[in-house]
């Protein structure tokens, strides 16, 4: 089959990238800016015989979606960041039942009802859990429409392999967005769900369920998952690298604030300045590893958030003190201004260049 | 006239003594000793006069009555 | 004459003694029995005392977090339209906490059905009020008795579901004495044969007893339902679209 391109919106392409990936049922609950998605599914799905359904709610959507996943479906809903804060007493439910689906959060600035121009702020929300309970997701951060695409795509298998839920963070510029995409092949995988309701004939019967009250039952359960998480830790960090190996100064950042930050360090290199970009596009877990490696070579890490600071916890988490860790932020829908982030790595290389003198 | 045996498993009756309140021959009580769980159970104490009507049957929250046909147990 | 259905787990229940959920739960056992659709049931618990419901029902289960069963019901009917698919919900996480689920589903018309236990108070946390709390009713949170002025009236579940255009079903029973239980039989039986042709959404009511937590013995909380619970919430077949058309055909 020849790849061909296409021009999409970036909620556009990872819709289609859903239903390639066999996600026959979506539900959700309108919100901007992520309304593309269930416009998109409310006009595909019938044409290839699947389930778009929009709930009452975003507590309804996420419910339905537990009950599509516990009957084996692959499904997926998608929203936006208060859509997403309630929705996190289902994820921690299905998180705790260990079922399989997709979660899409297209990011807005907060707190409360915002606004809707894209931001960074559920960064938390995202990686730690916005639920109650000891639960890990799978963050995946695409930084633009073919890795919505792309990822959706991966997202669907990783989410069978572990039965877990897998968050696709973006944010509203990155939806927004019309970029040339190759639509993503199916990638053919399949995962026998022998935990699946299906009824039960010829079988003992199977429960799928979050309550565990036998004294004991409940430490197990979460061992058993935090078991699965490491394993996750251990297969899953993922990150892209941009002229970091010599680089004096590394850039962390994802999605839209990774590519302000990559043009930065283009700037910076042509005025000399040797600075790299480290683009971790899993959140959780996150590439620290990878991270600290780099530390430990450069004189300073600067993070690049559309918030007021959430990540960098974990670029500290990461780094352990091998070099500062600085912060560059906006918030409330505001974007990182590339001057900016320019300027504030010429300043470190002005006071390095002090500090050296001095010593 | 019909007739009925009304089989009350002692140990899953929870003594909530719906079934005796129900009978429309009196037959069923509550009995003087309990069973493992506490419960003083519900017994039969006349089974030659159960019509074989299944209320204490179908009022038992605990599926611990079934009513067998006089046939059923000889 | 009467056997424990087969679809009923040879266990001891959690239940309190006299409490109704142990009736309603051998009544379902006993459709899936005569309609022998065990094989083919996932049964969505809720959360209340009934969270437990799949223990003693030999059917797949699934658990949903409080007020979320109709939603959860409806993805999985969604995906498994093959399945009967039964919510079965008390009336906490019914008509306070996932009222509007309880709603939207009915409007839906999904093809599944609800059994909603309504016994007037939150049982599994030990007896607070509930939506259908009568009126003077004393809970551990209405300790003067329910005040209407302040906290509303009792909630009816059918009437309000009976105003939607797209229920096919909808009727309220209670488990009070040994006619009811027979009636309330036949609505759940009804109930699910409606889903299985496909009529679409049935919602049956039952009116049932909490004695531990109304602080009365088994039989005075057996006469408190038709003695006050039955006045408020009239038991009353609302809607059955299949025979109401299969009539108009007919004539």
């Amino acid at each position: 089959m020849s790849k061909k391109t296409v021009l999409m919106k970036g909620n556009e392409a990872l819709a289609e990238a859903a239903l390639i990936a066999g996600c026959r049922h979506y539900f959700a609950y309108p919100i901007t800016p992520q309304n593309e998605i269930p416009a998109y599914m409310a006009k595909r799905m019938p044409e290839l015989g699947g389930v778009f359904l929009q709930a009452e709610s975003e507590l309804a959507a996420i419910n339905m979606v537990m009950g599509a996943a516990a009957g084996g479906a692959r499904t997926m809903t998608s929203s936006s960041s208060p859509g997403m804060a309630l929705k996190q007493e289902g994820i921690s439910y299905i998180s705790g039942a260990e079922l399989p689906c997709v979660l899409v959060n297209v990011m807005r600035g907060g707190p409360g009802l915002g606004g809707i121009a894209g931001a960074q702020g559920d960064y938390f929300q995202a990686t730690r859990g916005g639920g109650n309970g000891d639960y890990r997701n799978i963050v995946l951060a695409p930084g633009n429409a073919q890795e919505l695409a792309d990822f959706t795509v991966d997202a669907f298998d990783l989410a069978d392999e572990y039965r877990i839920p897998v968050m696709i963070l973006a944010d509203g510029f990155l939806g927004q967005m019309s970029e040339a995409v190759v639509l993503p092949e199916p990638t053919g995988k399949t995962f026998e769900k022998d935990w699946a309701l299906t009824g039960a004939k010829d079988r003992n019967k199977r429960l799928v369920a979050s309550l565990r009250l036998a004294e004991g039952s409940l430490e197990a359960h979460n061992l058993h998952l935090q078991k699965k998480y490491d394993s996750i830790t251990q297969a899953l960090r993922r990150f892209e690298t941009y002229k970091t190996d010599d680089a004096d100064y590394v850039l962390v950042a994802y999605g839209t604030s990774a590519r302000i930050s990559r043009q930065a360090v283009d700037r910076l290199r042509e005025a000399g300045v040797k600075a790299g970009l480290f683009r971790p596009t899993s959140l959780w877990p996150f590439p620290d590893k990878e991270l600290h490696e780099l530390a430990r070579k450069a004189k300073r890490i600067l993070t690049v958030e559309m918030s007021l600071g959430q990540m960098v916890e974990d670029v500290r988490l990461a780094v352990e003190g091998r070099c500062p860790v600085e912060f560059h932020g906006r918030a409330g829908g505001a974007l990182p201004a590339l001057d900016d982030v320019i300027e504030t790595v010429m300043r470190f290389e002005r006071e390095e260049v002090t500090h050296v003198h001095a010593s | 006239m019909k007739r009925g045996i009304p089989r009350i498993d002692a140990e899953r009756c929870k003594g909530c003594g719906l079934c005796i309140s129900v009978c429309p021959k009196t037959i069923l009580s509550r009995s003087e000793d309990v069973n493992s769980q506490g419960a003083y159970y519900a017994f039969c104490h006349d089974e030659n006069s159960c019509i074989g009507c299944n209320a204490c049957a179908l009022m038992c929250p605990d599926a611990a009555i079934e009513v067998h046909a006089p046939e059923e147990v000889a | 004459m009467y056997m424990r259905p087969e679809s009923l787990e040879n266990v001891r229940t959690h239940y309190c003694a006299g409490c109704g959920h142990g009736i309603i739960h051998k009544l379902l056992a006993e459709c899936l029995d005569e309609l022998e659709i065990r094989q083919n049931t996932i049964l969505v618990a809720p959360v209340g005392c009934a969270v437990l419901a799949y223990k003693y029902i030999n059917v797949d289960g699934l658990e949903a977090a409080h007020g979320r069963a109709p939603a959860v019901a409806t993805g999985l009917k969604r995906a498994r339209p093959e399945n009967i698919v039964i919510s079965y919900q008390g009336d906490g996480d019914l008509l306070a906490i996932g009222a509007g689920e309880t709603l939207h589903t009915a409007n839906r018309g999904e093809n599944l059905t609800v059994i909603f236990v309504n016994n007037a108070i939150y049982g599994m946390t030990g007896g607070q009020m509930a939506p259908t709390t009568l009126e003077g009713q004393k809970t551990l949170t209405s300790p003067y008795g329910r005040n209407a002025a302040e906290v509303g009236f009792p909630i009816r579940a059918c009437e309000m579901l009976d105003t939607l255009e797209a229920p096919a079903y909808i009727e309220r029973t209670s488990v009070h004495n040994p006619g009811a239980v027979r009636k309330t039989k036949k609505a759940i039986r009804k109930a699910l044969e409606y889903q299985i042709s496909g009529a679409g959404y049935s919602f049956v009511e039952v009116l049932s007893m909490c004695p531990t937590n109304w602080g009365v013995d088994p039989v005075t909380g057996a006469s408190w339902v038709k003695d006050a619970m039955i006045p408020w919430f009239p038991l009353k077949k609302f809607r059955d679209r299949p025979a109401e058309n299969a009539e108009k055909e007919a004539s």
